[in-house]
């Protein structure tokens, strides 16, 4: 603690209301960003309180400490390498046994910590009776009972904090391992404390136990150190998997004794969220449940937003036409109005759906139902390769692979999150359909409802078929181990419900944001250059790309026309017909049916080749936008050229095949 | 009774934890989460699909694949 800041970090396991804290401890004041290197959300915040400025940030939420997960790696390296002033571990006072398992660890990590035991509503009202006084006697940690939800011993939590955080450093442990492990620890112990920087830096005794426990990242801490040897010489003559049980044995058996001294459970043989959960995870309605809920989140987020994203779009079309007109010089209007106005108002489309989505999902989330979720459709995403948690963001990617991308939050395991990133593109998007609805009507007549469903279908082999390929290729590896807490069901808050709506939207706003309106510049620029010539058109650098490319997809049975349509449909897939307007002269605003005219009245396009078309477009690299999000959400050049690479030679792939085997079949 | 493992239990029954097998990341989750020597483990019920099963254990609600609690030997307890 200097002068009057203090730093705080907020530990605690999944499900214990530890974001309802940090937002009342925070309030509004908050910044939504990732931890360094990886892509696990870290919020920070921060609170003037009694002439003190104290800093919050949000650890991961974590059952243990283990160097196994991502996120617990995260949580404890905060701890040990920052070192804050005070920790707030946030205990379930529903469950205080396996809550008091992270406890016994954050104790070992040599942090001052302030419990905050949430939810003690809940408790009490089940006929629970915690003795915070004697529970403070036993772990020797201050104990503030809170209702985050209400409000209710947020500035008792802060008084606590601040009279902690006055007292310094803290360096105490409870667990005892039994003599034969104890005996190892001391020994290890004095091995550590030969390196000064070493024991300076981290706790002794917490090092010790993780080595022991065969901890990986421990060893890396001490790689390079001059008591590297010996401590690999004690390593050598120890059982690390007997200890790693015994240790998890005793940290529990510790909590066993204390437990039943401070809390008396009232113990229901059937609560009502046992009873609500009978009936949403049952066995022959269950299912059914599952898929009216999901079709219910889909209709709200991507049917109510339909009337908003409209008067967006028609408000950024009118402001965009608005400056290309009246701005000089024109090249200048035109940058403005048709570049960045059409790019910015491209971006703020989205906004409905997004934010709808969000609001569902923390809902869905909050309640408890996600986790039932996963629990209900685990078997069948496994057989394809993906996680029960994976189901939401393919579903949602029918609606728009955007916000489904940002879905996949919810999957812990990077592998099965990245592969469900990938494939999302293939679950045909609202965008892709109006291309569909052109092509199908205008060649296949009555069989066109056939054509357009079977593309969809299409769309949901291939994110299959990826997603093994995946997994026994690049994304290789065991399947995730699924270990999930399915949480009581609670009534969400519609506080906690907007604000996580509010960060993830805004999230989008700013890092997608400005990927998409560099792609729309970029698109702006070949359509108007060189200057003079008609948007779009032959003679723009899009339209002699057009001509470039030709060749390219003449395989394909597609002419220049349709290569420089679906080059702009990389901006937005539906303008591929919007682009197809403006090459056939009918201008930007054509009628859906002129198009339908044209199309069926040139000679270079016909059934088997639309047919083709139609497939290029479910395939082909996904629009700006999804492409933003992929950089986004996987951190990586490297995933995002390859979700554009392997779009492309799918797409094209399949259009070879279907024209050149059509054509030698006879059909056209 | 003899030693068998989770997965093969039904749901209603209840067991004592003897040990858990295997190594790495999924054995120490398991113990993490509460699974550990002579904890009671009731076996709830299974999803409609059959996998996973979900579990009270130590007051809470846990569901695991089959193939986690394969991991989990225990000796079942007369209901």
């Amino acid at each position: 603690m200097t002068n009057n800041s203090i730093r705080v970090a907020l530990a605690g396991n999944p499900n214990v209301g530890k974001t309802t804290i940090f937002n009342a401890l925070t309030g509004a004041k908050q910044h939504v960003g990732n931890w360094p290197g990886v892509t696990v959300e870290k919020k920070t915040g921060s609170k003037k309180y009694n002439g003190y400025e104290i800093q919050f940030v949000d650890l991961p939420g974590t059952y243990s400490l283990t160097a196994y997960s991502i996120d617990e790696v995260i949580a404890r390296d905060y701890i040990v390498e920052e070192k804050p002033d005070v920790v707030v571990h946030i205990v379930d006072a529903t469950n205080l046994e396996r809550n008091l398992y992270l406890t016994t660890q954050l104790m070992e990590l040599g942090a001052r910590i302030v419990i905050a035991l949430n939810m003690s509503d809940l408790a009490e009202n089940r006929g629970d009776k915690i003795d915070t006084k004697k529970m403070e006697k036993f772990l020797e940690i201050p104990v503030v009972k809170t209702v985050a939800t209400k409000g209710i011993g947020i500035d008792q939590l802060l008084d606590t904090v601040i009279k902690e955080a006055k007292k310094g450093p803290h360096h105490e442990h409870m667990i005892g391992y039994g003599d034969d492990i104890e005996e190892k620890i001391n020994q290890m112990e004095n091995i550590l404390e030969g390196d000064i920087t070493l024991s300076k830096k981290y706790p002794s005794r917490w090092l010790s136990v993780k080595l022991l426990e065969g901890d990986d990242e421990a060893l890396k801490k001490i790689e390079g150190s001059p008591v590297l040897d010996q401590v690999k010489n004690i390593l050598s003559t120890i059982n690390k998997e007997e200890y790693e049980a015994v240790m998890a044995d005793k940290r529990y058996e510790a909590i066993d004794v204390i437990v039943p001294q401070v809390a008396s459970r009232h113990d229901e043989k059937m609560t009502a969220s046992d009873m609500i959960d009978r009936v949403f995870t049952h066995k022959y309605f269950g299912i059914p449940i599952f898929f009216a809920l999901m079709w219910a989140a889909f209709e709200l987020t991507f049917t109510f937003s339909v009337p908003f994203m409209d008067i967006l779009d028609s408000a950024f079309a009118w402001l965009a036409g608005a400056l290309a007109d009246n701005v000089k010089p024109d090249w200048f209007g035109s940058l403005l109005g048709d570049g960045i106005v059409g790019g910015v108002g491209f971006v703020l489309v989205f906004i409905p759906p997004i934010f709808i989505l969000f609001l569902l999902l923390a809902i869905l989330e909050d309640s408890g139902y996600l986790a039932r979720a996963a629990f209900i459709m685990d078997r069948l995403m496994t057989k394809i390769g993906l996680h029960g948690r994976s189901f939401v963001p393919m579903l949602m990617g029918f609606g728009c692979n955007v916000p489904a991308i940002m879905a996949t939050r919810t999957i812990e395991d990077k592998n099965d999150r990245l592969t469900t990133i990938l494939v999302n593109p293939f679950m045909s998007c609202g965008a892709r359909l109006p291309v569909y609805v052109l092509f199908a009507g205008a060649f296949f007549g009555r069989q066109a409802g056939t054509v357009i469903f079977s593309i969809y279908v299409l769309g949901i082999v291939a994110a299959i078929l990826t997603a093994k390929l995946l997994r026994s290729t690049l994304l290789k590896g065991d399947p995730a181990p699924f270990i999930m807490e399915l949480p009581p069901y609670r009534v969400p808050t519609a506080k906690a419900a907007t604000i996580h709506m509010w960060q993830r939207g805004s999230m989008y706003l700013k890092k997608a944001g400005t990927v998409i309106l560099l792609g729309a510049i970029m698109i702006w620029t070949l359509a108007t250059f060189p200057w003079g010539v008609e948007y779009g058109s032959e003679d723009s650098y899009a339209g002699k790309l057009g001509k470039v490319l030709e060749p390219l997809v003449a395989p394909l049975g597609f002419d220049w026309r349709i290569a420089v349509a679906l080059l702009f449909g990389f901006v937005a897939k539906e303008i591929v017909i919007g682009a197809l307007g403006v090459l056939y002269g009918l201008g930007e605003d054509a009628e859906e049916a002129n198009i339908s005219d044209s199309v069926e009245a040139d000679p270079k396009i016909f059934a088997l080749n639309s047919l083709g078309l139609m497939v290029f477009t479910l395939l082909y690299m996904p629009c700006i936008a999804t492409v933003g999000i992929i950089k986004k959400e996987t951190g990586s050049w490297k995933w995002m050229l390859f979700a554009i690479a392997y779009g492309i030679i799918l797409a094209w792939t399949a259009a070879f095949l279907i024209f050149q085997v059509g054509s030698g079949l006879g059909y056209d | 009774m003899s030693e068998t493992t989770l997965n093969v239990l039904e749901p209603g029954s209840k067991a004592k934890v003897i040990r858990i097998k295997g190594k790495g990341a999924t054995r120490k989750r398991i113990l993490d989460m509460g699974i550990v020597t002579g904890v009671e483990i009731e076996i709830i019920k299974r999803a409609p699909l059959k996998d996973p099963v979900e579990f009270k254990v130590k007051g809470y609600n846990l569901s695991m694949r089959q193939r986690e609690a394969g991991l989990v030997v225990v000796q079942p307890l007369e209901v």
